[in-house]
């Protein structure tokens, strides 16, 4: 029996069959065993009682994208399941696990010529005072990766402990017979690490972002909901509520990005959440942060486009919009994640480089680092914390856009006395005064350019790993595709290639590339957008050797390992 | 019913204190030279601190007032005055914020934030310069316009009964729903006062000629009345006198005692580091 | 709650020459302040023939300022009362209305306006005198308002020799310009 180092399992289910929860409990027990994993949600379009599939990957390695195909998909029921038939590839070593009661299985996914085993999953569950299928089938994958029941007790208590002793004694019953029932099964061990696990986190990018925010000195936040951002902002609603601040809930976006200058226009480091239709609607406003320079920060957790799209999957589309949506020359930055663990860092960084440059910064996460929950090593504490150039006093008339060397000129807080400004989206002379003079605006466009030229951003623009003539160029969460699909190639021998993820995609940093991009002959741009906006971006501020190739896909399907490898391969020999 | 305050008296404040150097673009004869006065005596009276306030605003005439006085100001974009003094205020409650602007940036584009903005009853002052017409953009309809204006955009007017905003405000939750007019400085004064000092959403509507492209308006000195009627705190009563004036009755025409919303920001009992606990496995 | 039309207010009742001067003095200074305004607001609308106009107002307000200041100390009172104004009108009499503007107001029409609260000022006085039980009240009243007259007067010559507003007076062939 050989131990893979990582494994994908998928449990199916409908109309309040608890697919998802199982899936959470799994994952939690396979965390506190000394897994690294990884779980996502594909779901049909109702809101409730829909078509439900949870989707994990475990390792004994850090993680960050989906594996290749799914070693066990079990079925509590199969209706509507040929939804995610795109999604559940599987190959003939892998498993299924489906009810003779629920129907026979979709021809689509039957095709795959994976192995069938048939379990009376809703005769076991019913077998049980109380017990549902989605327990049975905890029971039963505990039982194929040799997850201890202490180990699956431990989560139960944990998640169901205040819903009554009752509840949690019929739940760890049924587990317990879904595991008896998987007894005769193959035992496919659970990939994992000898420790504990303890100490490492199950968190979602979009908790990691919004911890990030709080730790860089985010204290007020303007929240209109929309998927699948959320989280974010219900997440850093009760944690203002623990370190101090506010959340307000707006009316529409147009409100939450208005609220959060006026807020930070009043000296507290304020953010947004939201996704791409939320962020074309605070285009306007986010100009208006530019021109007045008020630091804030708008998270994009990026689905698939345009307009309404894929609400629930991730695509890497609107780096378009965050870069060029402004209208008017208007210096911003942009920021964007390249995995659940660096949510945290990146958000943090944003906030710090927002406040430090008095611009707004839009972080382009997606919804599959917002919304996959994952297990992974703490992440390091750094030491960003938002801190303003703040005027204290003035000789003379306080200029509040003055023209200084960095471009960052002193901001008054309201309250401060002898230092009354009126900020403004006109353009104005270093007063703050309304100016349609040709060298007011001459002055104060440098003024904005310059600050962020010249801001020293050190080396967090890019994560850089490998060497060799030959570099992948990404950004996003498909950093973690390529990332593992570099791994398997170095594994095979072929460590000539180069990967530059890049975390800041605004301003475009032309020397560092060049100088990281230094020895490299060819170059592959792999993004998940439709239109290759990446590499189009690449093209036009950045010098790219020879004929750079790009591998780009729209959403909603992500790029997987195995695929990414191959192409890379292909261009590689080509 | 709130004592007058003498607004005329020597005070510690000059309204003038409350004036910037930047000269008012409005052209002259214009009824927002009337209410900025206004609202300088409000500030005198009520012996403000210039860096203690803030006039926030969008786009328009009116909302050219931030940079007229000697106050923190934002003049923001158009319609999103009412969310951008509602960060500031829920973030530094100690501030008195001013909301200004003209109809249109107020009902139109801004209507959504403006149903809200009653509704949520921040403790905001909301003057709206109303003189029935886009002024700054040359003259086309607004929604308080009367349906038979004709202008190049709508000939022969729009046909629409025009937004009765002090109806909304008060459906929508504002505490304080007034109607006040640009040429008439006592009054004016005294209901700007008495909207800062009362709690919650505070919304004054000022009949603000505009020279220009109403110059009719002018004959609204000789239409205004003081509403024949006393404040009340009971919005029914308030909603039939608001839904059957003809638009001309001056003075509070409604006084309410909801709470404001709890601004400020809620204090820490916990330190950012200790937020991740939750997460450990 | 308030709001006073204009021309229906009540009668001012002042009997004491401590009011009385509180008033004077104060509405001079607001004419000062207010002539001084108006002069920046032409000036800024580019009409400087009548923003001098009324700056050269505003500096002959402030010698009647002087004036008053001259009546206050030679009665040797120190602190004028803290009151409630009481006008005829909707600001001070000699306070112009700022919706009587025009960017092409000519040098007539800017000097008739100073021509109104000249007299608005001697109507006020006489309605103080006609009403005040008070006789150094009334005494004071009827002085004041003799050099209102005079003022009048003054604004009547001077208009004399300014030419007629013509017909055409606000014709501009530019149309308003939109700014935001």
């Amino acid at each position: 029996m050989k131990h893979k180092t990582s494994m994908s399992i998928a449990i199916v289910g409908s109309g309040g069959a608890g697919s998802i929860t199982a899936g959470n409990l799994l994952l939690e027990a396979a965390a506190r065993s000394g897994s690294y994993g990884i779980l996502t949600r594909s779901v049909g379009p109702q809101i409730r009682g829909g078509e439900a599939a949870a989707l994990i990957r475990l390792s004994s390695e850090p993680i960050d994208s989906f594996g290749d195909s799914y070693d066990i998909l079990l079925a509590l029921d199969w209706k509507n399941a040929d939804r995610f038939a795109a999604e559940l590839p599987m190959g003939p070593h892998g498993l299924i696990i489906t009810d003779p009661e629920q129907g026979a299985i979709p021809a689509v996914i039957a095709g795959s010529m994976a192995q069938v085993r048939e379990l009376p999953i809703g005769k076991l569950a019913k077998s049980v005072t109380k017990g549902r299928p989605n327990m049975i089938a905890l029971g039963v994958l505990a039982e194929i990766l040799s997850i201890p029941p202490e180990a699956i007790q431990a989560v139960l208590t944990k998640q169901l402990g205040d819903k009554g002793e009752q509840v949690l004694q019929s739940s760890m019953d049924t587990v317990t017979a879904g595991m008896a029932a998987a007894r005769d099964f193959a035992k496919q061990p659970l990939p994992k690490t000898d420790d504990s696990g303890s100490g490492r986190w199950l968190v979602t990018g979009n908790q990691a972002t919004g911890l990030g925010a709080v730790r860089a000195g985010i204290r007020f936040v303007a929240a209109y909901p929309i998927t699948p951002a959320t989280e974010v902002l219900e997440w850093l609603a009760t944690a203002l509520q623990k370190v101090g601040g506010k959340l307000v809930q707006a009316e529409d976006e147009l409100a939450s990005v208005n609220m959060i200058i006026g807020a930070s226009y009043g000296g507290i480091p304020s953010l947004t959440a939201t996704s791409g239709p939320g962020l074309s609607l605070m285009m306007e406003g986010l100009g208006l942060a530019v021109s007045a320079e008020v630091p804030i920060v708008v998270v994009d957790v990026m689905r698939v486009g345009p307009s309404t799209g894929i609400a629930t999957k991730a695509e890497q589309s609107d780096l378009n919009i965050a870069v060029y949506g402004f209208h008017g020359d208007a210096p911003h930055l942009v920021l964007a994640p390249v995995s659940i663990t660096d949510c945290l860092f990146t958000a943090q960084w944003s906030v710090y480089l927002a406040e430090a440059m008095q611009v707004p910064a839009i972080l382009l996460s997606d919804q599959f680092l917002g919304q996959a929950m994952s297990i992974i090593d703490p992440p390091a504490a750094v030491n960003f914390k938002a801190t303003r150039n703040i005027a204290q006093h003035s000789d003379g008339e306080y200029l509040r856009y003055a023209d200084t060397e960095s471009g960052v000129s002193p901001m008054a807080i309201p309250g401060t006395p002898g230092l009354q400004y009126t900020a403004d989206g006109l353009e104005h002379a270093m007063t703050g005064t309304p100016s349609t003079k040709a060298e007011d605006h001459a002055l104060q466009m440098d003024k904005r350019q310059r600050k962020i030229d010249n801001f020293d951003y050190g080396d967090y623009w890019a994560e850089v790993e490998g060497s060799g003539e030959f570099a992948v160029i990404t950004w996003g969460s498909t950093t973690g595709a390529v990332r593992e699909a570099l791994r398997r190639l170095r594994a095979e021998g072929i460590d000539d290639i180069r990967m530059v993820a890049m975390r800041l995609l605004a301003p475009a940093q032309p020397e560092k590339f060049r100088h990281t991009m230094a020895g490299v002959r060819k170059a592959l741009v792999i993004e998940q957008s439709h239109s290759g906006q990446f590499y189009h971006y690449l093209r036009a501020h950045y010098d790219l050797p020879g004929e750079p190739e790009q591998f780009h896909r729209a959403g909603p399907l992500l790029l997987r390992p195995g695929e990414t490898t191959n192409q890379i391969k292909i261009w590689r020999q080509a | 019913m709130n004592q007058m305050v003498d607004i005329s008296a020597t005070t510690p404040r000059n309204p003038a204190d409350y004036r910037s150097k930047v000269q008012p673009i409005w052209c002259p004869g214009c009824g927002d030279y009337s209410v900025l006065m206004e609202i300088t005596k409000a500030m005198a009276a009520l012996e403000l601190s210039p860096e203690q306030v803030a006039i926030v605003s969008g786009i328009g005439c009116s909302s050219r007032i931030p940079a007229y006085s000697n106050c923190y100001g934002f003049h923001g974009i158009h319609g999103r005055a009412l969310p951008l003094a509602t960060g500031l205020k829920v973030a530094r409650p100690e501030l008195t914020v001013i909301c200004t602007g003209g109809d249109g940036d107020g009902f139109s584009i801004g209507g959504n934030h403006f149903l809200h903005a009653c509704r949520r009853n921040v403790d905001i002052t909301y003057i709206v310069m109303d003189n029935q017409v886009y002024g700054m953009t040359k003259g086309q309809a607004s929604p308080t316009t009367e349906p038979n204006w004709d202008s190049v955009l709508t000939p022969g007017g729009t046909g629409i009964r025009p937004f009765q905003p002090l109806v909304i405000a008060l459906a929508s939750g504002a505490n304080f729903v007034a109607r006040a007019f640009a040429g008439d400085p006592e009054g004016t004064t005294q209901i700007i006062i008495a909207g800062i000092k009362h709690p919650g959403f505070s919304f004054i509507q000022v009949l603000s000629p505009c020279v220009t492209f109403r110059p009719e308006q002018r004959e609204w000195r000789n239409q205004v009345r003081p509403a024949p009627v006393p404040t009340t705190a009971d919005p029914s009563v308030a909603a039939k006198r608001i839904m059957t004036d003809d638009g001309f009755n001056l003075g509070i025409l409604y006084q309410g005692d909801r709470p404001a919303y709890k601004s400020g920001l809620i204090a820490s009992s916990m330190q950012a580091d200790e937020l991740s606990q939750e997460f450990l496995v | 709650m308030s709001g006073r039309k204009q021309g229906g207010k009540s009668q001012p009742i002042i009997n004491s020459i401590r009011e009385l001067l509180a008033h004077a003095l104060a509405l001079e200074i607001e004419a000062v302040e207010r002539y001084a305004e108006l002069a920046d607001i032409m000036s800024a609308h580019n009409n400087p023939e009548v923003a001098a106009l009324f700056r050269k107002m505003s500096q002959i307000e402030k010698l009647h300022v002087e004036t008053i200041h001259e009546q206050i100390d030679h009665r040797q009172l120190k602190q004028l009362p803290l009151i409630k104004y009481q006008w005829i009108s909707a600001e001070g009499p000699e306070t112009t209305d700022l919706a009587d503007l025009h960017y092409l107001l000519t040098p007539k029409q800017a000097l008739t306006l100073a021509l109104v609260n000249e007299r608005r000022a001697r109507d006020y006085y006489q309605a103080i005198l006609q009403s005040t039980v008070d006789r150094d009240t009334r005494v004071l009243a009827e002085e004041l308002a003799v050099e209102e007259e005079e003022h009048v007067a003054l604004l009547l010559s001077w208009l004399e020799k300014i030419p007629a507003t013509e017909d055409n007076w606000d014709y501009d062939d530019d149309l308003p310009s939109t700014q935001d």
